[in-house]
């Protein structure tokens, strides 16, 4: 059975006439490394919403772990198995200090005081920020800002991680950061995570792409296939990254490349 | 402009004072300033300032920073002291100037009153100085936890209070910004009289409380993401135990005030 699983799901806000997301299906399993791309208002956050049960689907089901997302005895359940971390790093940390931060979704579950010391320290190793336990949140960077956040979702031992566009506001060092750590944790410890953003290099080292357009899956495939319909990329506003609009012109002027992604790779293709 | 944020006026010791139950030092403080209340002699005050004077020194914060503490009410005290000299009748008459006259009962209620708001300042300003704000709210919300019955949501109550201490740095950088970004504009915070800057402070609020809402409504998501359902079943990270100390020093303080209230 896969982790997530949506069928068949509709979602408009309420008074408005176009539906945000139309006639979704996919299924996620665990283990991937997903990652989400699509332009402005195409219905990337309400589908982030919900996998975590902060929306219900208007018709259609939702499906973590086998557990609908609709069953209101399962709301709890399933939001500690699909965590959230969202775009402003300054307004999702609780607390005026890291440990009781991280240390909020565990005490919310009800999980006793010295289980709870356990997870906020091993979190705090994870996301590469031993010893930050008592720093305020206004003194961190806006990338290690990030990593808490992710380290809070992380202490509540969740199958899976939903990042609605983490690094949009972050600079190059923070960006890089946050993207070690997911996928670290993808790759050590066999979260699932969901990666929603508006950089396309950041989808690189996905195990597959999907590209939203106007509340509609409009493509799915792993980055090689992505990538390389470029002129379909480019329809929906969106960019690729340099190195695959380099490789795609020198092939335009007839040299023979492979598919590449990297930069390392292009250079090992050409030299 | 805002800077040395600093909330509250907690300072990090490591001594048997700040290392106290927070719940224990909050009754504590109930309890002698409801003390202070009952002393009615010089020698009653001045028992109780060496007991405040031998916590200070426990606490190892320094003797001036407790006095700088009551610079704020020095102008109370002041006023306190001068009403009752010249107003409070009663007694020998000490000192005599045309139609003004000072008598003894006067000097001695003023004197009384101004050590009472005294000791009671020290005292309190102890209490915040050797508990951090964080201990504080946890304090007071384990305290108010039998109330919950009568509908007190004590875990609530803190849970507020944490987000607003989390918040208040955030929030005050970005009036710091805001005002620079205005200032850039030409705004003036800084002259004209009350009415005239309170007009001016406009540009400043108006961007910070739409900001702070738009948070909310972030936090609010957040929070509820990550499982929060009230305080129906939350669990602590730090979970608050009376130890010994805690008990000798109740202990004492309850004898103290006992003893002392007879003076
Ligand atoms: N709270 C809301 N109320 C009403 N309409 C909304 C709300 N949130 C989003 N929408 C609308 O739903 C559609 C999908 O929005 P959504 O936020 O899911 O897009 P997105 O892909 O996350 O966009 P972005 O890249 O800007 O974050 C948009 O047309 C948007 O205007
Ligand atoms: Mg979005």
């Amino acid at each position: 059975m896969a982790l997530i699983e949506i069928k068949g799901v509709d979602f408009t806000y309420n008074e408005l006439e176009t539906p945000a997301l139309a006639n979704i299906n996919l299924s996620i399993e665990a283990g991937e490394f997903i990652a989400i791309i699509g332009g402005n208002g195409s219905g990337k956050s309400t589908l982030a919403k919900l996998l975590n049960v902060l929306l219900l689907p208007g018709s259609g089901k939702v499906l973590v772990d086998g557990m609908d997302t609709a069953d209101e005895k399962y709301k709890l359940k399933i939001r500690q198995k699909v965590g959230m971390v969202f775009q402003n790093p300054d307004n999702q940390l609780v607390a005026a200090r890291v440990e009781d931060d991280i240390a909020f979704g565990p005490e919310n579950l009800g999980i006793p005081g010295p289980e709870i010391r356990k997870r906020v320290d091993q979190a705090l190793e994870l996301v590469g920020m031993a010893g930050f336990h008592d720093y305020p949140p206004h003194e961190l960077s806006g990338g290690q800002k990030q990593r808490i956040a992710i380290a809070g979702i992380i202490a509540m031992e969740p199958d899976c991680i939903v990042l609605d566009e983490p690094t949009a506001m972050l600079d190059p060092k923070g960006r890089k950061e946050v993207m070690d750590t997911i996928h670290f944790l993808n790759k050590e410890k066999g979260i699932t995570i969901i990666h929603i953003t508006h950089f396309m290099e950041e989808t690189i080292g996905a195990d597959r792409i999907f590209v939203m357009h106007n509340g509609a899956i409009y493509k799915e495939g792993t980055p090689e296939e992505i990538f390389h319909s470029i002129s379909d990329i480019k329809r929906l506003g969106l960019d690729v990254t340099v190195v695959v609009e380099l490789a795609e012109r020198l092939k335009k002027e007839g040299f023979n490349l492979p598919d590449v992604l990297t930069i390392s790779e292009l250079v090992d293709c050409l030299c | 402009m805002l800077r040395n944020i600093n909330i509250g006026q907690y300072i990090a010791r490591d001594s048997i004072i700040h290392k106290l139950d927070a719940r224990i030092k909050i009754i504590i403080t109930i309890l002698m300033i409801t003390a202070l209340f009952f002393i009615d002699s010089f020698k009653g005050y001045f028992l109780f300032l060496l007991a405040v004077l031998f916590i200070i020194y426990l606490s190892q914060i320094s003797f001036m920073r407790i006095i700088r503490g009551l610079r704020p009410v020095l102008f109370l005290v002041l006023l306190t002291l001068i009403l009752h000299i010249f107003f409070t009748r009663g007694g020998e008459v000490i000192w005599q100037w045309r139609f003004i006259t000072i008598e003894k009962n006067g000097l001695i209620t003023g004197l009384f009153m101004v050590s009472r708001i005294l000791l009671l300042i020290m005292f309190t300003s102890l209490l915040t100085l050797t508990t951090s704000p964080l201990q504080l709210t946890d304090g007071i919300e384990s305290l108010l936890r039998p109330l919950k019955r009568f509908g007190i949501p004590a875990s609530e109550l803190a849970m507020m209070m944490t987000i607003a201490l989390r918040f208040i740095p955030t929030l005050l950088e970005e009036a710091d910004k805001i005002m620079k970004a205005q200032m850039a504009r030409g705004a003036d915070f800084e002259s004209g009289n009350i009415i005239r800057r309170s007009k001016n402070l406009i540009p400043l609020l108006v961007p910070l409380f739409i900001s702070a809402f738009r948070r909310a409504d972030d936090l609010a998501l957040a929070m509820e993401s990550r499982c929060y359902h009230g305080g129906e079943g939350r669990t602590k990270l730090h979970e608050l135990k009376v130890k010994t100390q805690d008990f000798i020093a109740l202990f004492i303080s309850i004898l103290f005030s006992i003893l002392v209230s007879f003076f």
